[in-house]
């Protein structure tokens, strides 16, 4: 066991946890984050994915130990009010279906609009191809980044 | 005080009861004991017990509608649509109507699971009498207050008007007073044509739960005290414990218990990583109980049992033999599905906390009633002191109609008296079992000289699926010898309802070998199935499920929109499939690209009656059919020596962004009442593609999933 102080969604968090426990788990267990979801542990489906400085990292497959003074924002941080462009278009659109694999689905769309605010519907899919949905909300999804991505990101983020 | 349109029913049958609450409001229960019973058929496991029924909804002082919805959601969006049938004859304010999760209770609720597209035809009728009832007793409330006549007051958004004095309340003041009018034995139902919700794209009334990571799921239930745990199973079907050595588990950090029960190890400790990490410890050795069978086992399988003489008869109409006999052409062909997991993506999880006086569940089950009962067998518990509350389903698509995952967790909670939360990894979830069942389909056709078909037969072989056919199920009963039969191998793998069971394989196998038939007699394959649905309906041959005229307009108007036929520079395929109560008829577009087929577009027209919520049907159409895309074109899960060989997303393929395409979807919406939506868009897809590549390639796929197969691989 070690203990971390790992900046979370902008407060630093001191975590006692074994050096080799993935980030997803720390979140989830530790820190109570649950929105960054469980889905395969193998990096495959994109249910987990936060931001890592910026750009968007698998959380099931990076060790607690590998973190350092990363800036880690998840679901929870991506806005103060849950007012990003992305949370509002995947509610305009009505993306979710079971809903279990959106809040990678959008911390993924959200690292690519951070990079290219302004994506061709190949550049949407190039990125968003990563994520899974098992129900298949694909369609939606895709228009969601579209729409979000013409309106501007003026969201405060934590 | 004008009160002659209240009729008083002090009756302890009542539909409905009025209860007052000691903070004031009113809530209303309607017992649905007293409803006409549902003849929706649920295809669904026996074990699911279908009791009493009862639902609630509450009008707060200062106009909330609260609306329980007691069926579990995942991600078909009942807890939308519900809420939507409530509101449209309450006349409510959809901006204050909240929808909460209803525990199991067996006591006011019948049919509280989710399976077979059943909830919305089964709570059609009792969910527009809940609203319209709450909205008769809010007028008759205000017409005491303002002492007027209630035919001369008026509801609109959460408000009772009287237009001719000006006077106007809303519904939470008059919520208390209603609260206290003995409630009509019978009320009006709206007129569709003054529907202003049912019909309307309303946006899923969890979406912004969703879009900020709120806990809603099984698996982000936290309790203060509560223990992780994982669960070794044997990794081949077919094997059982031998012996187990967990001491180095035992010894690791934040570990409390490992425990050996039945064919399980559970490890529990503090923390999901813990437990998975000193679970990667253990040493487990199995021995053979059952035989291990390998995906080549299951291949000599179906060809023998397709010879067998022993299937059993599922519909024989006329002198088949004879008609074979004096045909001037015969067709035949088989067909193949593999086993496929369901993957949800949440991964199978449940909380169980047994304790001295009872026993509480908690986590994503689609059949929450079956599942108490389960643990109550188990246990040796009564049902009535066990509770399960429902958390929201990360996907279910079947998986979660077993309860396995429960039962299991409880038994562990009763072992290490603790409460405690198993999870699933993916690779058990993969590895687990109740997979979609492998099949294989022979069909064959006798045509007279003139192309007609005077003889059918269809035999299913499958895996633990004990009928894997529809048989009555169209073409049935437009086909004067006709037999269908079918043969069950028992398996040690395990099998069950997957979205539309049978169907979701059965669909493209037969829609393929119509499309054979067409093809064979120079027919175009809208056309042939047109005139069998015309002598189906001149002639009938025996009993049938599905309706002639819906089915026709399914077809007529898909390929009208498609422009069937019409079309330059595409390939397209035809399918259309009746399940759960419902018609979908689909045209899926091919053209070639870099020497393979690529599937363009498929148009959907889908008859399920009333649509109730246009956005939520949408989605179920477009989800199907992607599901429906995907499944047949990649998925499949192989066996060897009883152990799958795929067990996780990186070499189980599911279907991704970049392979999807456009989908036009539409609906008849005739003002039927409405039946089930989560699956009948799937069962046609796989066959409309099958059909739209074979006339871009000439190469009929007869295996899935396609991607094995010509012309993707060579």
């Amino acid at each position: 066991m070690a203990v971390f102080n790992l900046h979370v969604n902008g407060k630093v968090q001191k975590v006692d946890v074994a050096e080799d426990t993935p980030l997803l788990w720390v979140l989830r267990d530790h820190l109570r984050l649950v929105g960054t979801k469980f889905g395969c542990g193998v990096g495959q489906c994109g249910a987990c994915t936060v931001h890592m400085d910026g750009a968007p990292l698998r959380s099931c497959l990076l060790p607690v130990n590998a973190v350092g003074n990363a800036k880690i924002v998840t679901i929870e941080g991506l806005s103060e009010n849950g007012d990003h462009p992305l949370q509002l278009a995947w509610d305009e659109v009505d993306v979710p279906q079971c809903g279990y694999c959106q809040s990678g689905q959008i911390m993924s769309a959200a690292a690519l609009l951070k990079r290219t605010p302004k994506p061709t519907m190949e550049e949407i899919e190039n990125t968003m191809h990563g994520n899974l949905c098992r129900c298949g909300a694909y369609h939606r999804i895709r228009e969601a980044v579209k729409v979000a991505s013409t309106k501007s990101v003026t969201t405060k983020t934590k | 005080m004008i009160m002659s349109n209240i009729r008083f029913n002090n009756s302890r049958r009542q539909f409905l009861k009025n209860i007052s609450l000691s903070s004031g409001g009113l809530l209303l229960g309607f017992s649905f004991m007293d409803a006409e019973a549902s003849d929706i058929p649920a295809l669904l496991p026996k074990d699911i017990d279908i009791a009493g029924f009862n639902s609630y909804l509450s009008i707060a002082n200062d106009g909330i509608v609260s609306v329980f919805s007691p069926n579990p959601e995942l991600g078909q969006n009942i807890k939308t649509s519900f809420a939507m049938v409530v509101a449209e004859e309450l006349d409510a304010d959809w901006n204050k109507v909240k929808v909460i999760q209803a525990p199991l209770d067996t006591s006011k609720f019948d049919r509280q699971l989710t399976g077979g597209s059943g909830a919305i035809p089964h709570s059609w009728k009792r969910l527009r009498n809940a609203g319209a009832t709450a909205r008769h007793l809010l007028v008759a409330a205000a017409a005491a207050k303002w002492n007027v006549a209630a035919s001369e007051c008026t509801t609109e958004n959460g408000f009772v008007y009287h237009k001719a004095s000006g006077k106007q309340a809303g519904y939470g003041e008059l919520a208390t007073a209603a609260s206290k009018i003995i409630v009509p034995a019978d009320v009006k139902l709206k007129d569709h044509k003054d529907f202003k919700l049912i019909g309307k794209p309303i946006r899923n009334v969890e979406n912004k739960n969703i879009a900020t990571g709120k806990p809603l799921f099984g698996l982000d239930f936290y309790r203060e005290g509560m223990m992780y745990a994982t669960i070794q199973r044997p990794p081949a079907f077919g094997q059982k414990i031998k012996s187990v050595n967990a001491d180095e588990a035992k010894s690791m950090p934040g570990i409390t218990d490992v425990v050996t029960f039945k064919n399980y190890v559970a490890v529990v400790g503090d923390s999901t990583w813990a437990v998975l990490k000193a679970r990667k410890t253990l040493n487990v050795e199995y021995e053979e109980e059952k035989a291990l069978e390998s995906s080549s086992d299951h291949n000599a399988i179906f060809s023998k049992l397709m010879e067998s003489t022993d299937a059993k008869v599922r519909r024989k109409d006329g002198d088949v033999d004879a008609a074979f006999k004096s045909a001037a052409k015969v067709l035949k062909s088989e067909y193949e599905c593999p086993f496929v997991p369901h993957n949800p993506l949440e991964p199978m999880n449940f909380f169980a906390h047994v304790k001295e006086d009872g026993v509480e569940l908690i986590g994503p089950t689609q059949t929450p009633g079956a599942a108490r009962k389960a643990v109550s067998d188990l246990l040796k518990i009564p049902e009535d002191k066990i509770t399960v509350d429902i958390t929201r389903l990360g996907g279910g698509f079947g998986r979660r109609l077993k309860f396995d995952y429960v039962v299991e967790a409880a038994e562990l909670s009763s072992i290490i008296k603790k409460p405690v939360k198993v999870i699933w990894t993916r690779e058990d979830d993969m590895g687990g079992g109740s997979y979609r069942p492998a099949v294989r389909y022979r069909f064959e056709a006798a045509l007279d000289s003139a192309g007609n078909i005077i003889g059918y037969k269809c035999r299913g072989v499958g895996i633990n699926v004990e009928n894997s056919t529809r048989q009555d199920n169209f073409p049935s009963g437009s086909i004067e010898n006709l037999l269908i039969d079918s043969v069950e191998h028992q398996s040690p793998i395990t099998t069950g309802a997957w979205r539309a069971p049978v169907t979701n394989f059965l669909a493209y196998a037969e829609q393929s070998f119509l499309d054979e038939i067409a093809v064979a007699t120079g027919k175009d394959p809208v056309q042939m199935r047109l005139d069998l649905l015309q002598r189906a309906k001149e002639k009938p041959v025996g009993p049938i499920r599905y309706d002639i005229d819906r089915m026709a307009t399914v077809i007529k108007t898909v390929a009208e929109k498609a422009q069937w036929g019409k079309k330059k520079g595409v390939f397209q395929g035809f399918s259309v499939y009746f399940s759960h109560a419902s018609y979908v008829g689909q045209v899926c577009e091919v053209v070639m690209k870099d020497g393979k087929p690529k599937v363009l577009k498929i148009y959907a027209v889908s008859d399920c009656g009333v649509v109730i919520n246009s956005s939520g049907a949408l989605q179920q159409v477009m989800g199907g059919i992607t599901d429906g895309y995907g499944t047949a074109m990649y998925g499949k899960l192989s066996f060897r020596n009883g152990e799958p060989e795929q067990k996780n997303f990186d070499r189980y393929r599911l279907v991704r962004m970049k392979e999807i395409f456009d989908i036009d979807a539409s609906f008849i919406n005739n003002g039927i009442d409405p039946t089930g939506l989560g699956e009948p868009a799937l069962p046609p897809t796989g066959g409309a593609v099958a059909n739209a590549i074979f006339k871009a390639t000439g190469v009929r796929i007869k295996k899935q999933p396609f991607i094995d197969q010509a012309p993707f691989k060579s």
